[in-house]
């Protein structure tokens, strides 16, 4: 076996020294009764030209990105990545590390981190930022409970412009507490008023800025209106691109600010794994959850970086700790510092200014084929149509024609009133050609 | 002598990007957008994020830099206990990079992604296979978040039968994340200390078990690397009372292909997929922590989970009013990159390698506490599993702490092993070396410890507490780091 360095002279040898006359000596804790004798019912041992051959087939059944003409957006974004990104972050030194427990051989993850925290930090407007999370829906779950904890009260407000499966993740971490939601019914045609529902009791509010549907909207009115009541403002941001583009939240006023990171250096790969982004005002620091990297000196005086603020968490507080969270999404960070790094401003300034031209572009065209209507006056680089049809049928029909055409609003929100809704997203990968034969196909279908 | 850069050989000092990046700065080359009008009504951004950039090869030289400040797998040994510091094998990560699962995405129609949906299933049937149990919740993220998928589904199936339990029991010498995770669900954590020799103090528990008792959150094999005996008598005694027995897979490295957990009683286990199969540790994550449930559990298991109609296969991501599931965990469906690069190493390895990595990994612990035993103190009285624990009395009186030992190791050419945890032992010094090193690399690591445990008990304490010197830095100020935090940059004014 090519991964297994021991022989059988090896393995004899070594249980002469250990003192025992075969493997299942050392098993002998085990009840007899639950040891197998004999391996399980599965496949044998592969070479890797076997499992190469056998995966790249199931690979070749699914229809990828890059090989279509490709709108689909709703929480996970087509860009394109630089080459010497993936090279990079398969550095053996970066890829088979381990959390920075151990500072000193661990300088190396722990620079970035704290690059990748200031770089969240100046980019969605905020005053600090934690190492990520696992992705941005488990971060504004976090982020709801992390309010509780700041303001010791129950109620969250969730806009109906938050994105459907993200609401469904705040609902699961707040099943078994005596939390209390309140979740607006979904805000297709515009941002929905959440200022009037906040009273005396709301621990925060949750708004998604662009929205699911892709409005966008400026918060600073009902940021106000939330500090008036004592409440916090948390702004939800599924696509990091916008960021170049969009008034960032914290200028708008928000107290938290979490955001889902794989738009800026990593790929699809079908929804996981990703990167949480979480940000906050200094003064919460310590109730963020999730691991912190700080700048501080050594014995000699150097500058270095330690994991820190430790005693939030669960190793050190086991049940009162802020969030069982142990895990962060390392080497995903990496990819998105990494390419943030590579795009610098004048990179994510224009990057995000191309996507909002893209989309302009195509929402023109779509408005333009006869019973198609774009509902949105705002939007980046995503926006909602209406179209003649099921847009579910639709959908299929453009992928036999070898198309991806975009999320039908009924995959996550069911139900008849929302079954002619389609969202269409439009990055930088979506140029003239593909825009031209989506726009096309739509034309024939309809 | 320092040279102007204060380089030296192979070793660079690296600034921060912002003090050699800026903002006019790229390493992209995109086209100019066409014009058109604002869509952004009045929330266009108008102010300056100060992001600095840097050209491709500075980027590669700055990260290149950086990665060499780090210690990995790929360098030495790397014998973290609890945390399976195995080789990870190249041609998973190729796998991962294949268009068809690195360049599908989570939303596109189900009909365009069958191969990607053939996975999860092929990779569901290797773990309910290997675990014995009836079905697996492939969407946590992580280790704990699979412990938050497998208390919810056993608190949905006590509120399921109206009978809402208050209790989670946690031995002591459970990780940190098992009493969080029982926190999160609302229920109150109980402690169970540990016996003499190092596993649940049965008697102990069994007072402890009531009809309030929802669930044991129990690790095995152990955090002190011991099989936990009486789990036979445990899972019984946990099920006489109406409750759940949850088991911390974190170890399951030791006894995968040896031991189903199904045969034990287990109603629900995580599998750190970055743990027993290899998925990198990429510094701290991705992770992916797959939940097998029970018959008893199986009906609450959380959304999506994937489902066969004859020949197509379909993610049902929507609750539906017959299903008594729990909910959703995460947008989309799960780490999918992690789970290609499990199958790899599943496939590779087959039935029968698998059984092997569980025997090698037991076989080279053993042969670390064989071989250490004499002159570093061991907890306990083995065999053990897949990690070997030793605790600090082998230090007493010498001057020389866990930690300071941990830090000369370092200089050794190692990364420490695990330092104070388990709670239970005093000073603990946990060593996992798995199944990856080969007995010549076990051997010189053990002459090192073994030199570095009598340099100690020699006296030679300034080499101990002054380390390490050899590192790209030496010992950091965490007292500071907690006390002023500098959590980012600030431009100096």
């Amino acid at each position: 076996m090519r991964y297994l360095p021991l022989s059988d002279g090896d393995r004899a040898a070594m249980l002469a020294r250990i003192g025992v006359s075969r493997i299942d000596d050392l098993y002998r804790d085990v009840p007899a009764s639950v040891l197998l004798e004999k391996p399980v019912n599965l496949p044998p041992a592969q070479g890797e030209m076997a499992v190469e051959r056998a995966l790249s087939r199931l690979s070749a059944r699914n229809m990828a990105a890059g090989s279509a003409p490709f709108f689909v957006g709703a929480g996970a974004y087509k860009h394109h990545v630089p080459a010497s990104v993936d090279h990079l972050i398969q550095r053996g030194e970066f890829l088979t590390s381990y959390t920075p427990y151990q500072p000193e051989i661990a300088q190396g993850t722990l620079q970035y981190l704290f690059e990748f925290q200031s770089q969240v930090a100046m980019l969605t407007g905020m005053e600090v930022a934690n190492a990520s999370m696992y992705d941005g829906s488990t971060a504004c779950a976090e982020a709801v409970l992390m309010a509780r904890r700041v303001t010791k009260r129950k109620k969250a407000i969730l806009s109906g412009g938050l994105h459907p499966q993200y609401a469904d993740v705040v609902k699961t971490a707040t099943a078994f507490t005596d939390d209390e939601l309140i979740i607006n019914p979904p805000a297709v045609a515009g941002p929905d008023d959440l200022a009037t529902l906040i009273d005396g009791e709301t621990s925060c509010v949750v708004v998604q800025n662009p929205s699911f549907f892709g409005h966008v909207a400026d918060l600073r009115l009902l940021a106000q209106a939330a500090q008036e009541k004592g409440a916090l403002l948390i702004v939800v941001v599924t696509e990091a691109v916008s960021l170049g583009a969009v008034m960032s939240p914290g200028e708008m006023g928000a107290d938290i600010v979490v955001g889902e990171g794989q738009s800026i250096g990593n790929g699809l790969t079908f929804g996981g794994p990703y990167l949480g982004l979480f940000a906050t005002r200094q003064k919460y620091m310590r109730q963020m959850p999730g691991r912190l990297c700080g700048e501080t000196v050594d014995v000699d005086g150097r500058r270095g970086y330690v994991l820190t603020l430790s005693t939030r968490e669960q190793h050190i507080r086991r049940e009162k700790a802020t969030s069982n969270i142990c895990t962060n999404s390392g080497l995903c960070s990496l990819a998105f510092t990494i390419h943030l790094t590579l795009l610098g401003e004048a990179g994510l300034r224009r990057l995000a200014a191309l996507n909002h031209e893209r989309a302009c572009r195509l929402a023109e065209a779509l408005s333009a084929l006869p019973g198609v209507t774009v509902l949105n006056d705002t939007f980046f680089n995503e926006f909602t149509v209406r179209l003649p049809r099921a847009a579910s049928d639709v959908v299929e029909e453009l992928a036999a024609r070898g198309i991806l055409g975009g999320v039908p609003v009924s995959r996550l929100l069911p139900g008849q009133a929302f079954a002619d809704l389609l969202l269409v997203a439009a990055t930088e990968t979506a140029g003239d050609e593909d825009q031209d034969a989506f726009v096309a196909a739509l034309r024939e279908i309809l | 002598m320092t040279s102007v850069s204060t380089h030296f050989a192979l070793d660079h000092e690296e600034a921060l990007i912002f003090d050699i990046g800026d903002t006019k700065r790229s390493g992209v080359d995109l086209p100019s957008p066409a014009a058109h009008k604002s869509r952004l009504g009045n929330a266009a951004r108008t102010a300056e994020i100060g992001l600095p950039g840097l050209s491709e090869p500075e980027a590669v030289r700055h990260y290149t830099r950086l990665s060499r400040k780090n210690y990995a797998i790929d360098m030495g040994v790397f014998p973290l206990g609890s945390c399976t510091m195995k080789h990870n094998p190249r041609l998973n990560e190729k796998m991962a990079r294949l268009p068809g699962f690195a360049d599908i995405h989570p939303l596109q129609p189900m009909s365009t992604v069958q191969g990607a949906l053939e996975l999860m299933e092929l990779l569901a049937h290797w773990l309910t296979t290997l675990t014995g149990m009836p079905a697996v919740a492939l969407s946590p993220k992580a280790g704990a978040h699979g412990e938050l998928c497998g208390l919810m589904a056993i608190r949905a199936a006590h509120e399921a039968r109206g009978d809402a339990r208050k209790v989670v029991l946690v031995p002591e010498s459970a990780h940190g994340t098992n009493p969080a995770t029982a926190a999160l669900c609302g229920y109150e954590v109980k402690s169970i200390p540990a016996n003499a020799r190092g596993r649940v103090d049965v008697e102990a528990l069994k007072a402890a078990l009531s009809p309030d008792v929802a669930a044991l959150m129990l690790t095995n094999p152990n955090t002190c690397g011991l099989f936990e005996n009486e789990i036979l008598t445990i899972a019984k005694a946990v099920h006489d009372v109406g409750a759940y027995f949850y088991c911390d897979g974190a170890n399951f490295n030791a006894i995968v292909g040896r031991v189903r957990p199904g045969d034990l009683g287990v109603d629900a286990m995580h599998i750190n997929l970055h743990k027993t199969f290899s998925t990198p540790h990429g510094g701290g994550g991705p992770g992916s922590g797959p939940v097998v449930l029970s018959a008893a559990l199986q009906s609450f298991a959380p959304l999506p989970y994937v489902v066969r109609d004859g020949e197509q296969l379909r993610l049902v991501e929507q609750r539906d009013a017959a299903a008594q599931n729990f909910g959703r965990l995460s947008a989309f469906h799960g780490q999918m990159g992690m789970f290609v690069r499990a199958l790899a190493y599943m496939m590779s390895h087959g039935a029968n390698g698998l059984r092997r990595v569980a025997e090698d990994a037991v076989l080279n612990a053993n042969y670390v506490l064989a071989s250490l035993k004499d002159v570093m103190s061991a907890s306990f009285e083995g065999p053990c599993m897949h990690e070997a624990l030793f605790d600090d009395r082998f230090l007493k009186d010498t001057g020389v702490s866990t930690l300071d030992f941990a830090k000369a190791m370092i200089d050794a050419g190692y990364h420490p092993m695990t330092m104070y945890f388990p709670l239970v032992v005093h000073g603990a010094l946990l060593i996992e070396p798995t199944e990856s090193e080969s007995k010549a690399s076990l051997d010189t690591f053990i002459a090192d410890l073994r030199e570095l445990a009598l340099a100690a008990k020699a006296g030679d304490v300034e080499r101990f507490t002054a380390a390490p010197t050899r590192a790209p830095r030496r010992r950091l100020d965490e007292t500071q780091a907690a006390r002023k935090p500098v959590l980012r940059w600030e431009k100096q004014a």
